[in-house]
């Protein structure tokens, strides 16, 4: 096997005592879709937080592609390559849904300030190639016809599928996508994770939370269970669902 | 005649800081009540200039935004690290330095004297002195202030802004670096506010502290959230109307001593009456009441 895409390593973190991360270790390789589950507070978004600069950690070491990730704020750590989603949904609701993709783009000349002012027609330019591939990435997901519309005006599960979008859009190779598909429809949860299979041949590598364990099944290649902070289980989804350490957790 | 070109060179002014000021608060969403603090030191970096230096308008007008901005960084920089309420007061607190700096630093700003005989601008050859010319000019700075921000709000520069008010977290996670964003716009806008400054020196001929006290730099904010927070033409049409309305009470026939009250009961009936039923404004599309999530 080829040294792994992101590297961790006794990833700690405490909130007032309760150990959110518990000396966690995982490496995730490229073009691999692995999925994260375990019960509520197992340490899955703190995970996220913490490799993606949100939250400090205590401890540990992550470094993607030989990046230390720890030191580093957020907005660097997506330009390094890790993009994530967030929990609780977060898009620019009130701007289109175009718009919410443009702004996920990497590398704008017209976001910069001296280019508001001079050298304008090559920010222009560059803003009408970044305004057709944004278009292509809707028409992937079926979302054409809501390009212009608010993102507030989606439907909740088309506003998930716009916020997976987005992360795909910044250009990062590792996503980090928290529960893509929690409380949405059967229909479009079944597109949301053909979006999510489709993406280690675009070059992606995933890490999936999501508690609907038939999704997970259905999508990843490779599984981790987590409890209290720690890793408790790792393998292909067979193996870790039939695991009695995981069967124990579930039942207590 | 004349009262009424006064009162057009007065709007033209507040339309620069309301303009200004939009771009901070109300496309970035930072809440800044040291408006009237950069709209100061831009009136006294001009004036002090034209009496000591007896440099050109022009020179005067570039130091004054210069400083100003450098001003503008200052302030910013601490909107790294605190955010909301807490900048709130930052900025309260940076309005209230000022104040006290050009209301007691006698020696240097002439203290509550304040900056008499300020000389008329001359424009490269072009002596400002009638009304009317002054319209000009400040209806030249307006344009040109109302261009610039158009230009930013409609470049990919300004949708970051916008993306920083409405959730941080994901222009965050979107690879933008919002601190700098938000020194930058604080940058422009102190710039701006300081361009109106210099103006409003030129054109009393006369400049003193209480001109930029806290309550004008509620004035300013209540032009921007009246005419519409986050909307290019919000501060415009909020510049009319709040400068306008004042004048109005004039032909009530009102003595003087009521008159300044009544002015006082009109802005804080209007400020609360739109935020209770028009929290948006006249033009806005984001209301400061929502508070949009963050975290």
């Amino acid at each position: 096997m080829t040294a792994a895409l992101l590297e961790a390593a006794g990833l700690r973190k405490c909130f007032d005592g309760v150990k959110a991360l518990a000396d966690f270790s995982c490496a995730i390789q490229e073009r691999e879709i692995l999925g994260l589950i375990g019960p509520n507070g197992a340490g899955k978004t703190t995970l996220f937080n913490v490799l993606t600069g949100f939250i400090p950690s205590d401890g540990g070491i992550a470094t993607f592609k030989g990046t230390n990730l720890l030191r580093l704020p957020p907005y660097k750590i997506a330009r390094v390559g890790v993009a994530r989603t967030f929990q609780n949904l977060r898009l620019i609701r009130r701007l289109s849904a175009i718009d919410n993709i443009l702004l996920s783009f990497q590398n704008q000349r017209g976001e910069r300030l001296r280019n508001v002012f001079f050298r304008r027609r090559a920010s222009v330019r560059q803003e009408a190639e970044n305004r057709k591939a944004a278009l292509a990435l809707l028409k992937d997901v079926g979302l054409t016809e809501k390009a212009n519309d608010p993102a507030e005006a989606l439907s909740y599960g088309q506003q998930k599928l716009l916020s997976l979008v987005c992360c795909l859009a910044t250009g990062a190779e590792l996503l980090l996508l928290d529960e893509p598909v929690a409380g949405i429809a059967p229909e479009m949860t079944e597109r949301i994770l053909a979006a999510i299979r489709s993406l280690p041949d675009k070059g992606k590598s995933v890490v999936l939370i999501e508690h609907n364990l038939d999704a997970v099944m259905q999508v990843c290649d490779r599984v981790i269970f987590m409890d209290a902070g720690t890793k408790v289980s790792e393998g292909t989804p067979q193996e870790v669902r039939n695991d009695p350490k995981v069967i124990e957790a579930y039942l207590n | 005649m004349e009262y009424l070109l006064h009162i057009l060179i007065l709007i033209g002014i507040y339309m620069i800081l309301s303009l200004s000021l939009n771009l901070i608060a109300g496309y970035t969403g930072l809440l800044s009540i040291a408006h009237a603090a950069f709209y100061g030191v831009g009136a006294y970096v001009a004036a002090l200039m034209a009496l000591n230096c007896h440099s050109p308008f022009w020179v005067n007008l570039i130091c004054a935004v210069i400083l100003s901005g450098l001003l503008g960084a200052l302030v910013g920089i601490p909107s790294l690290r605190i955010r909301d309420d807490y900048f709130v007061i930052a900025t309260f607190a940076f309005q209230v330095i000022t104040f006290s700096i050009l209301n007691n630093w006698v020696g240097f700003t002439g203290g509550p004297m304040g900056l008499p005989a300020i000389p008329q601008p001359d424009v490269f050859g072009w002596t400002v002195s009638s009304h009317l010319e002054f319209l000009l000019l400040v209806g030249f700075f307006c344009v040109l202030m109302l261009l610039t921000c158009r230009r930013i709000v409609q470049s990919p520069f300004g949708r970051v802004l916008k993306a920083i008010r409405e959730d941080e977290a994901f222009a965050q996670a979107a690879g933008k670096n919002v601190a700098s964003y938000k020194v930058m716009v604080f940058v422009i806008g102190a710039g701006m506010a300081a361009v109106a400054g210099a103006m409003y020196a030129y054109y009393i001929s006369f400049i003193d502290p209480t001109s930029f006290t806290v309550m004008e730099s509620i004035f300013i904010i209540s032009i921007v959230i009246i005419g519409g927070a986050g909307s290019l033409w919000g501060p415009v049409v909020g510049a009319v109307v709040l400068v306008t309305l004042p004048e109005l009470l004039r032909f009530l026939g009102l003595p003087s001593s009521v008159a300044a009250n009544v002015r006082q009961i009109l802005y804080g009936g209007l400020l609360v009456a739109f935020m209770m039923w028009r929290p948006q404004g006249f033009l806005g599309k984001y209301s400061f009441e929502k508070g949009s999530s963050r975290g």
